[in-house]
């Protein structure tokens, strides 16, 4: 953990954010967003810190770091075989860079990100490692916490990051991950919260050829929560795979912003994003597809299924496809629907009852997504957790 | 089998039923007794289909007139689940997939249900593949196709083997099984029809819908009702499948013009 490379990029984030102001409506990637919410993250003190206590034992052989958005700094941490600190002139030369490449330059929760955040993870890894749990989480007020990871070359890890939140609070979330070439991350992101704190969660991966990149995302309970997994495959030939589940109850607002780019030939997409919503919550789903002419022979799927739990929840789901480059393969889909009568009434008629049944639905429609997280996740009960959160 | 003094298990008077507003079901009559096999015949929209979907309780169809009385009881007082975990059991035609719930989940909450009702005990996840992994073998059926989501990516035949699973662990006390026959080839057929053999005895009944009399070649019915325009037409013993064979349906529109209702 390094601060002192974090003051010039404070700086540079604060004067941003003051340029740009607050987003607005007229802005089409903030449209649909409750700004008054945002507003009131925008406005949050800095978190006193607590860490929490109650974690679950994590996973035999799983090294965890508990990052809370203070200083600490992580000396006298052992570090296993493979994994090593970026050493400061490392640092000063890719911190920021990947935002870059991945076009998240200006946005403005990574703006807001750099201007609050004094804690920095960077992390080389090396060959085959032990799986990585990252646990974000902090107390009132607003948490920032930032993340880089290069893996070099046929690099190999499970990375699990949770983010925990209760109470009034926000957590600002950046990662920034390089895979380099044959290099492969499966890559899940658990964040659950009590309905109360806010969440945005900025990722920027990049991606050389011949490299897999798998992310599961599973997000629920936060009043206002943005998501905007990016990714950019530099040279394209590189497998990408974008599991998401988010799940909004009472008034909650969550947003999935997805960009996928393709910079260079036979890529590949394979994008499954289920957005659960009731009570009056609302859920947003934007994803991108970028296949400029370079990227010849691409293939990609994405696909968007959404659940309306209630009358007066909310769905809405964009597909965004620029396809410049004529030999290509990419579909996409959308669906919004209700739980199925015919699948609660099967149900019924084995003796299951209607509210078990419809739970037993919910779940099963959840643990498409949550069977694909990486296993080290099982120490979460990921399940349970949100099945509780939709409950609340 | 058929014995005067055995139970009455089901009395249906003078059912009428519609689907929004549609009526299908018009005066329909049947008595079922402990230890009996009925087979219930008809053409496509005779409302053979219909009737089972009312005694199971599909939400789609509203009861217009009559009764059902199950065991005595008023059988639409009950919800859908309320009668399964009694004893009633329908086999569908469309067996549903359900992605991300496990068969093995399914069964075992379905049968723990019914167990409950039956002041049987519960039984854990180990006690349940001990029980189910006995079952399977009345339908001849792969243990992999326990750890499948329900239905999902079954063929037609393994969809039938499993709703015969299904009422293997259930036992039921009145079983409706609508189209059990269709789309199965021959072999799957014989296999279906063993599991329902085998599960016959002379304290349960079964109800087979069916469009076609080669089901019955495997399982001998006590009874044949021919249904049309909604009511059963005509009610005889195995030898009215066998002249439906040779004659086909053609004399149930003459039989209904008599009557005044084609």
């Amino acid at each position: 953990m390094v601060s002192s490379v974090l003051a010039p990029v404070q700086e540079r984030g604060r004067a941003a954010l003051e340029r740009l102001g607050l987003p607005t409506r007229r802005q089409e990637a903030w449209r649909l967003t409750d700004l008054k919410r945002l507003a009131a993250v925008a406005a949050l003190p800095p978190s006193s810190t607590s860490v929490r206590q109650d974690l679950p034992a994590p996973s035999e052989g799983v090294l965890r770091l508990v990052l809370d958005g203070s200083q600490p700094s992580l000396e006298g941490q052992v570090w296993p075989q493979g994994f090593s600190l970026l050493n400061h002139a490392d640092l000063e030369q890719v911190l920021g860079q990947i935002l870059d490449h991945c076009g998240c330059a200006e946005a403005w929760p990574v703006e807001f990100n750099h201007a609050s955040s004094h804690q920095l993870l960077a992390l080389r890894i090396r060959g085959k490692v032990p799986p990585l749990e990252l646990v974000l989480s902090g107390g009132d007020g607003l948490v920032a916490t930032r993340v880089i990871l290069i893996l070099d070359e046929k690099a190999d890890l499970d990375l699990l990051e949770v983010v925990l939140a209760e109470g009034v609070s926000a957590h600002s979330h950046v990662i920034e991950v390089h895979l380099g070439q044959e290099a492969e991350l499966r890559h899940g992101f658990l964040a659950t919260a009590d309905g109360q704190a806010s969440l945005l969660a900025h990722l920027a991966v990049e991606q050389a050829p011949r490299s897999r990149y798998a992310f599961t995302s599973v997000v629920t309970g936060w009043s206002l929560g943005r998501v905007e997994p990016r990714v950019v495959q530099l040279e394209g030939q590189a497998e990408t795979t974008l599991k998401g589940l988010a799940m909004t109850s009472a008034e909650q607002q969550l947003a999935t912003h997805t960009a996928v780019r393709f910079d260079g030939p036979e890529g590949e997409l394979d994008q499954l994003q289920k957005c659960l919503a009731s009570g009056q919550s609302h859920t947003i789903f934007n994803g991108a597809i970028d296949v400029p002419r370079v990227a010849q022979r691409t293939n990609a799927a994405q696909l968007s299924r959404n659940l309306l739990l209630s009358g007066q929840a909310r769905v809405d789901t964009k597909p965004e496809l620029e396809i410049v480059a004529d030999d290509v393969r990419c579909a996409h889909g959308a669906t919004v629907s209700q739980l199925q009568e015919d699948e609660l009434f099967y149900l019924q008629s084995r003796g299951i009852g209607a509210s078990d049944a419809a739970a037993l639905l919910l779940r099963g429609a959840c643990q498409e997504v949550i069977e694909q997280l990486p296993s080290l996740a099982k120490a979460w009960q990921p399940l349970n957790r949100v099945m509780e959160s939709l409950d609340r | 089998m058929i014995r005067p003094d055995a139970e009455l298990l089901l009395e249906i008077t003078d059912l009428h039923a519609a689907v929004e507003d549609k009526p299908i079901l018009k005066g329909v009559n049947l008595q079922v007794r402990a230890g009996e096999i009925h087979a219930v015949m008809g053409r496509n929209g005779s409302g053979k289909s219909t009737l089972s979907k009312v005694l199971a309780g599909h939400p789609a169809y509203r009861v217009t007139g009559g009764s059902v009385r199950y065991r005595s009881q008023d059988l639409f007082e009950l919800e859908p689940e309320e009668r399964a975990r009694l004893g009633v059991f329908l086999g569908f035609q469309y067996p549903v997939e359900i992605p991300g719930v496990s068969n093995l989940e399914f069964l075992r909450v379905a049968t723990n249900a019914r167990r409950e009702k039956q002041g049987a005990e519960e039984l854990d996840t180990f006690a349940f593949e001990d029980h189910v992994g006995e079952k399977l073998a009345v339908v001849q059926m792969d243990p992999a196709f326990l750890e499948r989501s329900v239905n999902e990516g079954f063929s037609g035949g393994e969809k039938k083997r499993n709703e015969i699973l299904q009422m293997a662990l259930l036992e039921p006390v009145v079983s409706i099984l609508d189209e059990t026959d269709s789309g199965l080839d021959i072999d799957a057929l014989r296999i279906v029809a063993g599991g329902v053999n085998q599960l016959a005895t002379t304290d349960n009944a079964t109800l087979l819908i069916t469009h076609y009399q080669r089901l019955l070649d495997e399982i001998t019915p006590d009874y044949v009702h021919v249904m049309a325009a909604g009511r059963i037409l005509r009610t005889g013993g195995r030898e009215l499948a066998l002249e439906l064979e040779q004659t086909g349906y053609d004399w149930v529109d003459k039989e209904l013009a008599a009557q005044g209702v084609a």
